[in-house]
C-alpha cells in the first residue's frame, strides 16, 4: 500500500498541466533525437542538459522534461534502425537484425508500430519493477558503509568495462582516463588544488557536462566528416501504416519475457541497455529455435530487442537512484543531470526527497503513455525527420552544444575543453576504446576516492577493512568476476554483425 | 597493431607524467591516512599496467581515413577552436554562419547547401535560443545593439 500512496504523491507532483506539457515536448524532442541517425539517447540528453539548466526549471520540471527525452529517445532509436539499418545507439543494434529485413519486405509500417508497442510494454513493466524493487534496494543500501561503496564503484567499472569493450585493457584505460580527470581540481579534504598544472581554469575541476557533450556530441561530427554523411538516405518506403493486431497478439509472451530479461540485465551496475536488448533477442532466438526464422524479418525478432532495450533502460534507473551508480551510458548522463540539479542519488533520496523519486517514476509512466499515443499515429511525421540532411543536422548539433556549454559558464576555456574531448572521443572510438567508462569515471571518481579515504579513516589505514564485511566481499568477487568472465565468454557473447546490403 | 601500440605508449607516458604530477601534490597538515596522493597513484598505476598489456597484445588496426579526410578533420578542429574564442567578442550570428557553413561544407562539399545551412542555423538557432528559451546571447559584437 505504501507504494500506492507514494505513487499518488508522485502523480500529484507530476500531473500538472505545465509538467504534462513538458512531458509532451520532451517525448516529441526525444523521439526526434532518437530517430536521427548519429544522435542517440546519450548525446541527446547530454546536449539538452546545459540548456535545461540555464532555463532555470525547478528540479521536478527538469526531471520530467529530461526523462521524457530519455524515454523518447529510446523509442525513437528504433525508427532509424528499422528504416535505415542504422542503429541510433548501441542498444538499438539488435533491432536492425529483424527490423530492417522486415521493412525491406514491405512491412515497414508493421515493424514500426509493433516495435512501438513492444517499447511501451518493456518500459511500462520496467517502471513497475522500478517502483517495487527500488525502495527495497534503498533499504539494503542503508547497510552500505564507505568500504562497501568503494567496492560497489569498483563493480560498476569492472562490469561496464567487461561488457562495453572487446578488450579489457582498453576499458580499463578508459576508466582510468575518467578517474584521472576527476582528480583534477581542489582536493575535497585539504582544499588544496592538485594536478591542475597551475592552470587557474582547472582549479574548479573539469565539469562533467563539458566532457559528456564533447565525447558524445562533438566527436560525432568527426565521424560524419569521415563518412561524408553517406548512408543516411532512406532505403525503404513507408506506405500506409496500419496496426498489426495479429502480430502484436502473437508477440505477447515474447514481449513479457524480453521485458523481464531486459529489466534484470539493466539492473546490473554498469551493464545497461545494450546487454538488455542483446540478452532479450538471444533468449527469444533460442526459444524460437531454427524454425523461428530470427534474422529474416520476423515480428518476434523486432518485439524482443525493443521490449528488452526499453525495459533495461528502466532497470538501469534502479541502481542509479538507489545507489548512485548508473547502469548505462544514458543513465550516467541522467546522473549528471541529477548532480547538476543538486540532487544526490542514493538510499537517502527515497526518504529525504520522496517527491523527486516518485515524481520521476510518475513522469516515466506519463511519458510512456504519451509516447505510445504519439508514436503510433505520428510515425510518419518522425520518418519525415529522417530526411534532414546531415550537412544541416551535424553543424546544428555542434552549435547547440556550444551554446549550451557557453551559457553554463560563459567561459571560452570550457568550450576549448569540449572540443578537446571531442577529438579525444573520436580517437577513442576509432581505437575501439569505450567512452562510457570515461564519463562514469569523471562522474564517480570524486565519490570513489572519498569512499576509500573515509574507509581508511575509519580503519586507521588498514587496507583489509575494504574486504571486512560480507557485502563488501560479495561486491569484490562480483567485480572481479564481471571483469574476467567476459574474456572467456566472448565467443558466446559475441554480438551479431549488422546486416549489410 | 601499430595504432594500439602507439596509443599504449601515449597512455603509458601520460600515466607516468600523471604520477609525477601526483608526487608534487601538497598535503595539508591535517591529513587522513590515505591523503590526496594515493588515489592518483593507484589510477596512474592501473593505467600504466593496462597500457603495457595493450603494447604487448595489440588489436588489429582500425581503418583510418585517408590523409585528405584527416586534413579536413584538422580544419574542423581549427574552426571549432576559433569559434570557441570568437563566440564572446563577435556575438552569435557571424561566427555561427562561418563555423556552421564550413562544417556543413566538410560533411557534404556543396557550396550552396553549406552557405544556406550556415545562415539558416545562425538565424534560426538565435531566434530559438534568445526568444523561445530566453538565454542571454548576444547577436552581434558589443555596441551594435541586440
Amino acid at each position: 500500500m505504501d507504494t500506492l500512496a507514494n505513487l499518488a504523491l508522485g502523480f500529484s507532483v507530476a500531473l500538472s498541466p505545465y509538467t504534462l506539457m513538458l512531458a509532451v515536448i520532451g517525448c516529441f524532442l526525444g523521439t526526434i533525437i532518437g530517430a536521427l541517425p548519429g544522435l542517440g539517447p546519450s548525446n541527446g540528453v547530454a546536449i539538452l542538459i546545459p540548456i535545461t539548466f540555464t532555463l532555470g526549471l525547478d528540479a521536478t520540471s527538469a526531471l520530467v522534461l529530461m526523462t521524457s527525452v530519455y524515454y523518447g529517445a529510446m523509442y525513437g532509436g528504433r525508427i532509424s534502425s528499422i528504416l535505415l539499418n542504422i542503429p541510433g545507439d548501441e542498444p538499438a543494434l539488435m533491432t536492425t537484425l529483424d527490423g530492417y529485413p522486415m521493412a525491406k519486405a514491405g512491412r515497414a509500417g508493421d515493424a514500426l508500430v509493433l516495435s512501438g508497442v513492444a517499447s511501451f510494454v518493456g518500459a511500462f513493466l520496467a517502471t513497475v519493477g522500478l517502483m517495487l524493487l527500488a525502495p527495497m534496494l534503498a533499504r539494503v543500501a542503508y547497510l552500505f558503509g564507505p568500504a562497501e561503496y568503494f567496492a560497489l564503484y569498483l563493480l560498476a567499472f569492472c562490469t561496464l568495462g567487461g561488457m562495453a569493450s572487446n578488450n579489457q585493457a582498453k576499458s580499463a584505460i578508459a576508466s582510468c582516463i575518467g578517474l584521472g580527470i576527476a582528480m583534477i581540481g581542489v582536493d575535497n579534504n585539504s582544499g588544496i588544488p592538485r594536478l591542475t598544472g597551475g592552470n587557474m581554469h582547472l582549479a574548479d575541476g573539469v565539469d562533467f557536462l563539458v566532457a559528456i557533450v564533447g565525447l558524445f556530441a562533438i566527436a560525432e561530427i568527426f565521424f560524419f566528416i569521415e563518412s561524408h554523411g553517406k548512408g543516411t538516405a532512406i532505403g525503404v518506403k513507408l506506405d500506409k501504416v496500419t496496426i498489426p493486431w495479429k502480430d502484436i497478439f502473437d508477440c505477447k509472451w515474447t514481449m513479457l519475457r524480453a521485458s523481464v530479461v531486459g529489466f534484470f540485465a539493466g539492473i546490473l551496475p554498469g551493464a545497461g541497455a545494450s546487454l538488455g536488448s542483446f540478452m532479450a533477442y538471444m533468449s527469444e532466438k533460442a526459444i524460437a529455435g531454427k524454425k523461428g526464422g530470427f534474422g529474416t524479418g520476423v515480428a518476434r525478432g523486432v518485439a524482443a530487442p525493443e521490449a528488452g532495450n526499453n525495459s533495461a533502460a528502466g532497470g538501469a534507473l534502479v541502481p542509479m537512484l538507489t545507489l548512485g551508480v548508473p547502469g548505462s551510458g544514458t543513465t550516467a548522463v541522467l546522473l549528471a543531470l541529477l548532480m547538476t540539479l543538486n540532487i544526490t542519488p542514493g538510499p537517502t533520496l527515497f526518504t529525504d526527497r520522496p517527491e523527486v523519486v516518485w515524481g520521476l517514476i510518475a513522469s516515466l509512466l506519463i511519458a510512456n503513455v504519451v509516447l505510445l499515443l504519439m508514436n503510433v499515429p505520428m510515425v510518419k511525421v518522425f520518418v519525415k525527420i529522417l530526411s534532414v540532411p546531415p550537412a544541416l543536422l551535424l553543424p546544428g548539433v555542434t552549435m547547440i552544444s556550444f551554446v549550451g556549454i557557453y551559457s553554463l559558464s560563459g567561459s571560452y576555456f570550457d568550450l576549448l575543453l569540449m572540443v578537446a574531448f571531442g577529438v579525444l572521443g573520436y580517437f577513442l572510438r576509432k581505437l575501439d576504446v569505450p567512452t562510457v567508462p570515461v564519463i562514469l569515471g569523471i562522474l564517480l571518481g570524486g565519490q570513489m576516492e572519498n569512499a576509500l579515504r573515509r574507509a581508511m579513516v575509519l580503519s586507521d589505514g588498514d587496507p583489509m577493512f575494504l574486504i571486512s564485511s560480507p557485502i563488501a566481499i560479495g561486491l569484490w568477487i562480483a567485480a572481479i568476476a564481471g571483469f574476467i568472465a567476459p574474456m572467456f565468454l566472448r565467443g558466446l557473447l559475441r554480438k551479431p554483425q549488422a546486416l549489410t546490403d | 597493431m601499430a595504432s594500439d601500440r602507439i596509443f599504449g605508449l601515449v597512455v603509458l607516458f601520460t600515466a607516468l607524467a600523471y604520477f609525477a604530477g601526483a608526487t608534487q601534490i601538497q598535503t595539508g597538515f591535517m591529513s587522513d591516512p590515505v591523503g590526496p596522493k594515493t588515489f592518483p597513484y593507484l589510477v596512474s598505476g592501473a593505467a600504466a599496467l593496462a597500457a603495457l598489456v595493450l603494447i604487448f597484445k595489440p588489436d588489429p588496426d582500425p581503418a583510418w581515413p585517408a590523409t585528405r579526410t584527416l586534413a579536413n578533420m584538422g580544419i574542423a578542429v581549427v574552426v571549432l577552436v576559433a569559434y570557441a574564442y570568437l563566440l564572446k567578442p563577435l556575438g552569435f550570428i557571424v561566427p555561427t554562419i562561418l563555423a556552421a557553413g564550413i562544417l556543413s561544407y566538410q560533411i557534404e562539399p556543396r557550396a550552396k547547401t553549406a552557405a544556406l545551412s550556415g545562415v539558416g542555423l545562425a538565424i534560426g538557432l538565435f531566434i530559438v535560443f534568445r526568444f523561445a528559451l530566453g538565454l542571454s546571447l548576444r547577436a552581434f559584437p558589443h555596441g551594435w545593439g541586440l
